[in-house]
Protein backbone atom coordinates (compact mmCIF):
# COMPACT_ATOMS: atom_id res chain seq x y z
CA UNK A 1 0.00 0.00 0.00
CA UNK A 2 2.87 2.29 0.73
CA UNK A 3 4.22 -0.22 -1.75
CA UNK A 4 1.36 -0.52 -4.20
CA UNK A 5 1.19 -3.26 -6.83
CA UNK A 6 4.57 -4.90 -6.20
CA UNK A 7 5.77 -7.19 -9.00
CA UNK A 8 6.76 -10.73 -7.96
CA UNK A 9 8.10 -11.47 -11.45
CA UNK A 10 5.97 -14.62 -11.62
CA UNK A 11 3.20 -15.35 -14.14
CA UNK A 12 1.31 -17.69 -11.83
CA UNK A 13 1.37 -18.79 -8.23
CA UNK A 14 3.85 -21.61 -7.70
CA UNK A 15 2.36 -24.99 -6.85
CA UNK A 16 4.30 -27.70 -5.00
CA UNK A 17 4.89 -29.45 -8.34
CA UNK A 18 6.68 -26.36 -9.70
CA UNK A 19 9.00 -26.12 -6.69
CA UNK A 20 12.48 -27.53 -6.28
CA UNK A 21 13.29 -29.46 -3.08
CA UNK A 22 14.79 -26.30 -1.56
CA UNK A 23 11.72 -24.24 -2.47
CA UNK A 24 9.43 -26.87 -0.94
CA UNK A 25 11.40 -26.80 2.31
CA UNK A 26 11.26 -23.00 2.27
CA UNK A 27 7.47 -23.01 1.68
CA UNK A 28 7.05 -25.49 4.55
CA UNK A 29 8.80 -23.04 6.89
CA UNK A 30 6.56 -20.22 5.67
CA UNK A 31 3.44 -22.34 6.19
CA UNK A 32 4.62 -23.27 9.71
CA UNK A 33 4.93 -19.56 10.57
CA UNK A 34 8.72 -19.70 10.93
CA UNK A 35 10.36 -16.30 10.33
CA UNK A 36 12.84 -16.06 7.48
CA UNK A 37 16.05 -14.18 8.35
CA UNK A 38 18.63 -12.46 6.17
CA UNK A 39 21.10 -15.33 5.73
CA UNK A 40 18.46 -18.06 5.28
CA UNK A 41 18.05 -19.67 1.86
CA UNK A 42 15.17 -18.09 -0.05
CA UNK A 43 13.85 -18.25 -3.62
CA UNK A 44 15.22 -15.47 -5.80
CA UNK A 45 11.68 -14.28 -6.56
CA UNK A 46 10.92 -13.95 -2.81
CA UNK A 47 14.10 -11.94 -2.32
CA UNK A 48 13.37 -9.66 -5.32
CA UNK A 49 9.73 -9.13 -4.30
CA UNK A 50 10.77 -8.10 -0.80
CA UNK A 51 13.51 -5.78 -2.06
CA UNK A 52 10.93 -4.04 -4.27
CA UNK A 53 8.26 -3.87 -1.59
CA UNK A 54 10.45 -2.80 1.32
CA UNK A 55 12.41 -0.23 -0.70
CA UNK A 56 9.23 1.30 -2.16
CA UNK A 57 7.85 1.45 1.36
CA UNK A 58 11.05 3.24 2.44
CA UNK A 59 10.91 5.67 -0.50
CA UNK A 60 7.30 6.46 0.46
CA UNK A 61 8.35 7.48 3.97
CA UNK A 62 11.10 9.79 2.71
CA UNK A 63 9.02 11.40 -0.04
CA UNK A 64 6.13 11.54 2.45
CA UNK A 65 8.06 14.12 4.46
CA UNK A 66 7.69 16.65 1.63
CA UNK A 67 3.94 17.44 1.69
CA UNK A 68 4.19 18.08 5.43
CA UNK A 69 7.51 19.92 5.22
CA UNK A 70 5.56 22.44 3.17
CA UNK A 71 3.71 23.67 6.29
CA UNK A 72 6.44 23.68 8.95
CA UNK A 73 7.09 27.42 8.59
CA UNK A 74 3.34 28.16 8.62
CA UNK A 75 2.08 26.01 11.51
CA UNK A 76 -0.44 28.10 13.50
CA UNK A 77 1.33 27.71 16.88
CA UNK A 78 4.81 26.81 18.16
CA UNK A 79 3.38 23.65 19.70
CA UNK A 80 1.87 22.54 16.37
CA UNK A 81 5.20 23.29 14.67
CA UNK A 82 7.12 21.16 17.19
CA UNK A 83 4.63 18.34 16.77
CA UNK A 84 4.82 18.50 12.97
CA UNK A 85 8.64 18.50 13.08
CA UNK A 86 8.54 15.45 15.37
CA UNK A 87 6.26 13.64 12.92
CA UNK A 88 8.54 14.50 9.97
CA UNK A 89 11.56 13.24 11.94
CA UNK A 90 9.66 10.01 12.58
CA UNK A 91 9.10 9.59 8.83
CA UNK A 92 12.84 9.91 8.24
CA UNK A 93 13.38 7.29 10.92
CA UNK A 94 10.78 4.99 9.36
CA UNK A 95 12.45 5.34 5.97
CA UNK A 96 15.77 4.43 7.56
CA UNK A 97 14.39 1.34 9.37
CA UNK A 98 13.00 0.18 6.04
CA UNK A 99 16.14 0.89 3.99
CA UNK A 100 18.08 -1.10 6.61
CA UNK A 101 15.63 -4.00 6.29
CA UNK A 102 15.85 -3.90 2.48
CA UNK A 103 19.66 -3.86 2.60
CA UNK A 104 19.72 -7.13 4.58
CA UNK A 105 18.54 -8.74 1.31
CA UNK A 106 21.75 -7.88 -0.51
CA UNK A 107 21.11 -4.52 -2.14
CA UNK A 108 22.97 -1.28 -1.41
CA UNK A 109 21.51 2.07 -0.32
CA UNK A 110 23.07 3.74 -3.37
CA UNK A 111 21.31 1.26 -5.70
CA UNK A 112 17.97 1.89 -4.01
CA UNK A 113 18.31 5.67 -4.17
CA UNK A 114 19.42 5.51 -7.81
CA UNK A 115 16.25 3.55 -8.61
CA UNK A 116 14.10 6.18 -6.87
CA UNK A 117 15.84 9.14 -8.50
CA UNK A 118 15.66 7.67 -11.99
CA UNK A 119 11.91 7.11 -11.60
CA UNK A 120 12.35 3.34 -11.83
CA UNK A 121 11.23 2.67 -8.26
CA UNK A 122 7.83 3.87 -7.13
CA UNK A 123 6.53 5.40 -3.92
CA UNK A 124 2.94 5.60 -2.70
CA UNK A 125 0.61 7.54 -5.02
CA UNK A 126 -0.76 9.55 -2.09
CA UNK A 127 2.36 11.69 -1.79
CA UNK A 128 1.86 13.17 -5.24
CA UNK A 129 -0.95 15.41 -3.97
CA UNK A 130 -0.36 18.97 -2.74
CA UNK A 131 -0.96 20.32 0.79
CA UNK A 132 -3.01 23.44 0.07
CA UNK A 133 -4.05 24.48 3.60
CA UNK A 134 -3.12 23.81 7.24
CA UNK A 135 -6.19 21.52 7.42
CA UNK A 136 -4.43 19.23 4.90
CA UNK A 137 -1.88 18.44 7.63
CA UNK A 138 -4.76 17.29 9.82
CA UNK A 139 -6.36 15.29 7.01
CA UNK A 140 -3.05 13.59 6.16
CA UNK A 141 -2.41 12.48 9.75
CA UNK A 142 -5.98 11.29 10.15
CA UNK A 143 -6.61 9.61 6.77
CA UNK A 144 -3.20 8.82 5.28
CA UNK A 145 -1.40 7.69 8.44
CA UNK A 146 -4.68 6.09 9.53
CA UNK A 147 -4.68 4.02 6.31
CA UNK A 148 -0.98 3.25 6.74
CA UNK A 149 -1.65 1.82 10.20
CA UNK A 150 -4.31 -0.51 8.81
CA UNK A 151 -1.81 -1.76 6.22
CA UNK A 152 1.16 -1.96 8.55
CA UNK A 153 -0.30 -3.85 11.50
CA UNK A 154 -0.63 -7.11 9.52
CA UNK A 155 2.89 -6.55 8.13
CA UNK A 156 4.20 -6.89 11.70
CA UNK A 157 3.42 -10.60 11.23
CA UNK A 158 4.89 -11.03 7.74
CA UNK A 159 7.30 -13.87 7.06
CA UNK A 160 10.51 -11.84 6.66
CA UNK A 161 12.02 -11.12 10.11
CA UNK A 162 13.76 -7.78 9.48
CA UNK A 163 10.68 -6.33 7.73
CA UNK A 164 8.29 -7.57 10.45
CA UNK A 165 10.49 -6.12 13.22
CA UNK A 166 10.81 -2.78 11.39
CA UNK A 167 7.02 -2.69 11.13
CA UNK A 168 6.62 -3.24 14.88
CA UNK A 169 8.81 -0.20 15.55
CA UNK A 170 6.92 1.83 12.94
CA UNK A 171 3.46 0.89 14.28
CA UNK A 172 4.40 2.00 17.80
CA UNK A 173 5.21 5.46 16.44
CA UNK A 174 2.48 5.69 13.82
CA UNK A 175 -0.45 6.05 16.23
CA UNK A 176 0.90 9.43 17.38
CA UNK A 177 0.79 10.46 13.70
CA UNK A 178 -2.87 9.56 13.31
CA UNK A 179 -3.86 11.17 16.61
CA UNK A 180 -2.10 14.46 15.97
CA UNK A 181 -3.90 14.65 12.62
CA UNK A 182 -7.29 13.98 14.18
CA UNK A 183 -6.47 16.48 16.94
CA UNK A 184 -5.96 19.16 14.28
CA UNK A 185 -9.24 18.18 12.57
CA UNK A 186 -11.12 18.38 15.90
CA UNK A 187 -9.77 21.85 16.64
CA UNK A 188 -10.79 23.11 13.19
CA UNK A 189 -14.16 21.33 13.05
CA UNK A 190 -15.08 22.74 16.46
CA UNK A 191 -13.78 26.23 15.61
CA UNK A 192 -15.11 29.11 13.53
CA UNK A 193 -17.28 28.48 10.43
CA UNK A 194 -14.21 29.31 8.28
CA UNK A 195 -12.07 26.73 10.14
CA UNK A 196 -14.76 24.08 9.81
CA UNK A 197 -15.09 24.83 6.09
CA UNK A 198 -11.31 24.46 5.70
CA UNK A 199 -11.45 21.08 7.47
CA UNK A 200 -14.33 19.93 5.20
CA UNK A 201 -12.42 21.05 2.12
CA UNK A 202 -9.34 19.05 3.16
CA UNK A 203 -11.49 15.95 3.77
CA UNK A 204 -13.07 16.44 0.33
CA UNK A 205 -9.66 16.43 -1.36
CA UNK A 206 -7.92 13.65 0.65
CA UNK A 207 -10.72 11.08 1.03
CA UNK A 208 -10.60 9.38 -2.39
CA UNK A 209 -6.79 9.42 -2.77
CA UNK A 210 -6.60 7.77 0.68
CA UNK A 211 -8.93 4.98 -0.44
CA UNK A 212 -6.73 4.55 -3.52
CA UNK A 213 -3.70 4.00 -1.27
CA UNK A 214 -4.80 0.39 -0.76
CA UNK A 215 -4.44 -0.32 -4.47
CA UNK A 216 -6.98 -1.71 -6.92
CA UNK A 217 -9.02 -4.83 -6.18
CA UNK A 218 -6.56 -7.73 -6.31
CA UNK A 219 -8.93 -10.69 -6.50
CA UNK A 220 -7.39 -11.51 -9.91
CA UNK A 221 -3.84 -10.48 -9.15
CA UNK A 222 -1.16 -13.16 -9.49
CA UNK A 223 1.32 -10.94 -7.66
CA UNK A 224 -1.02 -10.58 -4.67
CA UNK A 225 -1.75 -14.31 -4.61
CA UNK A 226 1.95 -15.19 -4.64
CA UNK A 227 2.72 -12.60 -1.94
CA UNK A 228 -0.05 -14.15 0.13
CA UNK A 229 1.37 -17.66 -0.35
CA UNK A 230 4.72 -16.31 0.88
CA UNK A 231 2.97 -14.63 3.84
CA UNK A 232 4.26 -11.21 2.85
CA UNK A 233 0.70 -10.03 2.26
CA UNK A 234 -1.89 -11.15 4.80
CA UNK A 235 -5.08 -9.38 3.68
CA UNK A 236 -6.43 -8.34 0.29
CA UNK A 237 -6.50 -4.71 -0.83
CA UNK A 238 -10.29 -4.68 -0.68
CA UNK A 239 -10.40 -6.10 2.87
CA UNK A 240 -8.01 -3.43 4.12
CA UNK A 241 -9.83 -0.65 2.28
CA UNK A 242 -13.17 -1.80 3.78
CA UNK A 243 -11.57 -1.76 7.23
CA UNK A 244 -10.41 1.82 6.68
CA UNK A 245 -13.88 3.02 5.60
CA UNK A 246 -15.65 1.24 8.49
CA UNK A 247 -13.25 2.77 11.05
CA UNK A 248 -13.13 6.28 9.60
CA UNK A 249 -16.77 7.12 8.85
CA UNK A 250 -17.77 7.28 12.57
CA UNK A 251 -14.71 9.48 13.16
CA UNK A 252 -15.90 11.89 10.45
CA UNK A 253 -19.41 11.86 11.95
CA UNK A 254 -17.97 12.82 15.34
CA UNK A 255 -16.31 15.83 13.68
CA UNK A 256 -19.60 16.84 12.08
CA UNK A 257 -17.96 16.60 8.65
CA UNK A 258 -19.39 14.95 5.54
CA UNK A 259 -17.51 12.20 3.71
CA UNK A 260 -17.55 13.27 0.02
CA UNK A 261 -19.31 10.10 -1.19
CA UNK A 262 -23.07 10.26 -1.98
CA UNK A 263 -23.11 6.44 -2.22
CA UNK A 264 -21.73 5.92 1.28
CA UNK A 265 -24.29 3.92 3.26
CA UNK A 266 -24.26 1.50 6.20
CA UNK A 267 -25.24 -1.99 4.97
CA UNK A 268 -26.87 -3.82 7.90
CA UNK A 269 -26.78 -7.17 6.07
CA UNK A 270 -23.04 -7.05 5.36
CA UNK A 271 -22.16 -5.32 8.63
CA UNK A 272 -20.02 -2.87 6.64
CA UNK A 273 -20.33 0.47 4.85
CA UNK A 274 -21.12 0.37 1.15
CA UNK A 275 -19.20 3.05 -0.70
CA UNK A 276 -19.00 4.55 -4.17
CA UNK A 277 -16.89 3.60 -7.19
CA UNK A 278 -13.27 4.72 -7.10
CA UNK A 279 -11.87 6.50 -10.16
CA UNK A 280 -8.99 4.14 -10.96
CA UNK A 281 -8.09 6.23 -14.03
CA UNK A 282 -6.82 8.89 -11.64
CA UNK A 283 -4.81 6.31 -9.67
CA UNK A 284 -3.06 4.86 -12.71
CA UNK A 285 -2.44 8.32 -14.10
CA UNK A 286 -0.79 9.43 -10.85
CA UNK A 287 1.33 6.26 -10.72
CA UNK A 288 2.41 6.91 -14.30
CA UNK A 289 3.81 10.29 -13.24
CA UNK A 290 0.98 12.65 -14.08
CA UNK A 291 -0.26 13.51 -10.58
CA UNK A 292 -0.21 17.14 -9.37
CA UNK A 293 3.17 16.86 -7.65
CA UNK A 294 5.09 13.90 -9.11
CA UNK A 295 7.69 15.97 -10.93
CA UNK A 296 8.18 18.35 -8.03
CA UNK A 297 8.58 15.51 -5.50
CA UNK A 298 11.23 13.73 -7.55
CA UNK A 299 13.03 16.97 -8.41
CA UNK A 300 13.18 17.88 -4.70
CA UNK A 301 14.62 14.51 -3.74
CA UNK A 302 17.21 14.53 -6.53
CA UNK A 303 18.25 18.08 -5.63
CA UNK A 304 18.61 17.20 -1.94
CA UNK A 305 20.79 14.23 -2.86
CA UNK A 306 22.98 16.15 -5.32
CA UNK A 307 23.28 19.27 -3.16
CA UNK A 308 24.30 17.12 -0.21
CA UNK A 309 27.05 15.27 -2.08
CA UNK A 310 29.86 17.62 -0.98
CA UNK A 311 28.83 17.13 2.67
CA UNK A 312 28.75 13.33 2.43
CA UNK A 313 32.13 13.33 0.67
CA UNK A 314 33.60 15.69 3.28
CA UNK A 315 32.50 13.34 6.06
CA UNK A 316 34.28 10.45 4.34
CA UNK A 317 37.43 12.55 3.82
CA UNK A 318 37.37 13.54 7.49
CA UNK A 319 36.90 9.93 8.60
CA UNK A 320 39.76 8.76 6.35
CA UNK A 321 42.04 11.51 7.66
CA UNK A 322 41.31 10.61 11.28
CA UNK A 323 41.84 6.90 10.59
CA UNK A 324 45.20 7.62 8.90
CA UNK A 325 46.28 9.78 11.85
CA UNK A 326 45.38 7.00 14.26
CA UNK A 327 47.27 4.40 12.21
CA UNK A 328 50.37 6.60 12.05
CA UNK A 329 50.37 7.33 15.80
CA UNK B 1 32.45 7.98 -7.78
CA UNK B 2 31.65 8.44 -4.09
CA UNK B 3 32.51 5.91 -1.45
CA UNK B 4 29.58 4.24 0.29
CA UNK B 5 29.59 4.67 4.04
CA UNK B 6 30.19 1.49 6.04
CA UNK B 7 27.23 -0.33 7.59
CA UNK B 8 26.96 -0.40 11.39
CA UNK B 9 24.71 -2.60 13.51
CA UNK B 10 23.12 -0.77 16.45
CA UNK B 11 22.53 -2.16 19.95
CA UNK B 12 20.62 -0.20 22.61
CA UNK B 13 20.35 -0.70 26.36
CA UNK B 14 16.87 0.64 27.08
CA UNK B 15 17.22 0.92 30.83
CA UNK B 16 19.81 0.15 33.51
CA UNK B 17 19.99 -3.52 34.34
CA UNK B 18 18.95 -4.69 30.89
CA UNK B 19 21.29 -5.99 28.21
CA UNK B 20 21.92 -4.18 24.91
CA UNK B 21 19.46 -5.32 22.26
CA UNK B 22 19.94 -5.28 18.48
CA UNK B 23 17.57 -2.70 17.00
CA UNK B 24 18.73 -2.31 13.41
CA UNK B 25 21.47 -0.83 11.29
CA UNK B 26 22.58 2.42 9.68
CA UNK B 27 25.32 3.81 7.46
CA UNK B 28 27.81 6.34 8.82
CA UNK B 29 31.32 7.45 7.81
CA UNK B 30 32.82 6.90 11.29
CA UNK B 31 32.02 5.71 14.81
CA UNK B 32 31.16 9.14 16.21
CA UNK B 33 28.58 9.83 13.51
CA UNK B 34 27.27 6.28 13.89
CA UNK B 35 26.52 6.91 17.57
CA UNK B 36 24.91 10.30 16.88
CA UNK B 37 22.82 8.92 14.03
CA UNK B 38 21.82 5.91 16.15
CA UNK B 39 20.64 8.33 18.82
CA UNK B 40 18.51 10.17 16.24
CA UNK B 41 17.11 7.11 14.51
CA UNK B 42 16.60 4.68 17.37
CA UNK B 43 15.99 6.70 20.55
CA UNK B 44 13.51 9.45 19.73
CA UNK B 45 11.22 8.35 22.53
CA UNK B 46 13.68 8.01 25.37
CA UNK B 47 14.29 4.36 24.56
CA UNK B 48 17.98 4.32 25.44
CA UNK B 49 20.53 4.81 28.18
CA UNK B 50 23.42 3.36 26.19
CA UNK B 51 24.28 2.77 22.53
CA UNK B 52 26.76 0.32 20.99
CA UNK B 53 27.60 0.50 17.30
CA UNK B 54 29.56 -2.28 15.65
CA UNK B 55 30.76 -2.35 12.04
CA UNK B 56 28.62 -5.00 10.34
CA UNK B 57 31.81 -6.37 8.76
CA UNK B 58 33.15 -7.19 12.26
CA UNK B 59 30.19 -9.33 13.24
CA UNK B 60 30.72 -13.06 12.95
CA UNK B 61 27.51 -15.11 12.79
CA UNK B 62 26.80 -18.82 12.92
CA UNK B 63 25.53 -20.17 9.63
CA UNK B 64 21.81 -21.02 9.42
CA UNK B 65 22.75 -24.16 7.49
CA UNK B 66 24.75 -25.39 10.52
CA UNK B 67 21.91 -24.76 12.96
CA UNK B 68 20.91 -28.38 13.58
CA UNK B 69 24.44 -29.71 14.06
CA UNK B 70 25.59 -26.71 16.12
CA UNK B 71 22.74 -26.91 18.65
CA UNK B 72 22.34 -30.70 18.71
CA UNK B 73 24.19 -31.24 22.03
CA UNK B 74 21.43 -29.53 24.02
CA UNK B 75 18.56 -31.46 22.41
CA UNK B 76 19.12 -34.66 24.40
CA UNK B 77 20.08 -33.27 27.82
CA UNK B 78 16.67 -32.74 29.40
CA UNK B 79 18.26 -33.34 32.83
CA UNK B 80 19.65 -29.79 32.63
CA UNK B 81 16.13 -28.61 33.50
CA UNK B 82 14.96 -28.62 37.16
CA UNK B 83 11.62 -30.11 36.10
CA UNK B 84 13.39 -33.39 35.28
CA UNK B 85 13.71 -33.99 39.06
CA UNK B 86 10.32 -34.24 40.79
CA UNK B 87 10.62 -33.52 44.49
CA UNK B 88 8.43 -35.02 47.25
CA UNK B 89 5.67 -32.64 48.31
CA UNK B 90 6.76 -32.65 51.92
CA UNK B 91 10.20 -31.35 51.03
CA UNK B 92 10.34 -27.55 50.97
CA UNK B 93 12.75 -25.08 49.41
CA UNK B 94 14.10 -27.35 46.64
Amino acid sequence: MYAQMVETGLKQVQTRADMSAEEQAFQARIDAGVKIEAKDWMPEAYRKTLIRQISQHAHSEIVGQLPEGNWVTRAPTLKRKSILLAKIQDEAGHGLYLYSAAETLGVSRDELLAALHSGKAKYSSIFNYPTLTWADIGAIGWLVDGSAIINQIPLCRCSYGPYARAMIRVCKEESFHARQGYDIMMKLAQGTPEQKAMAQDALNRWWWPSLMMFGPSDAESVNSAQSTAWRIKLFSNDELRQRMVDQTVPQAEFLGLTVPDPDLKWNEERGHYDFGEIDWEEFYNVLKGNGPCNKERLRTRVKAYEDGAWFREALVAHADKQAAKKAAA
Amino acid sequence: MSKEWPLWEVFIRSQHGLAHKHVGSLHAPDAEMAINNARDVYTRRNEGVSIWVVKAADIVASSPADKDALFEPSNSKVYRHPTFFPMPEDVKNL
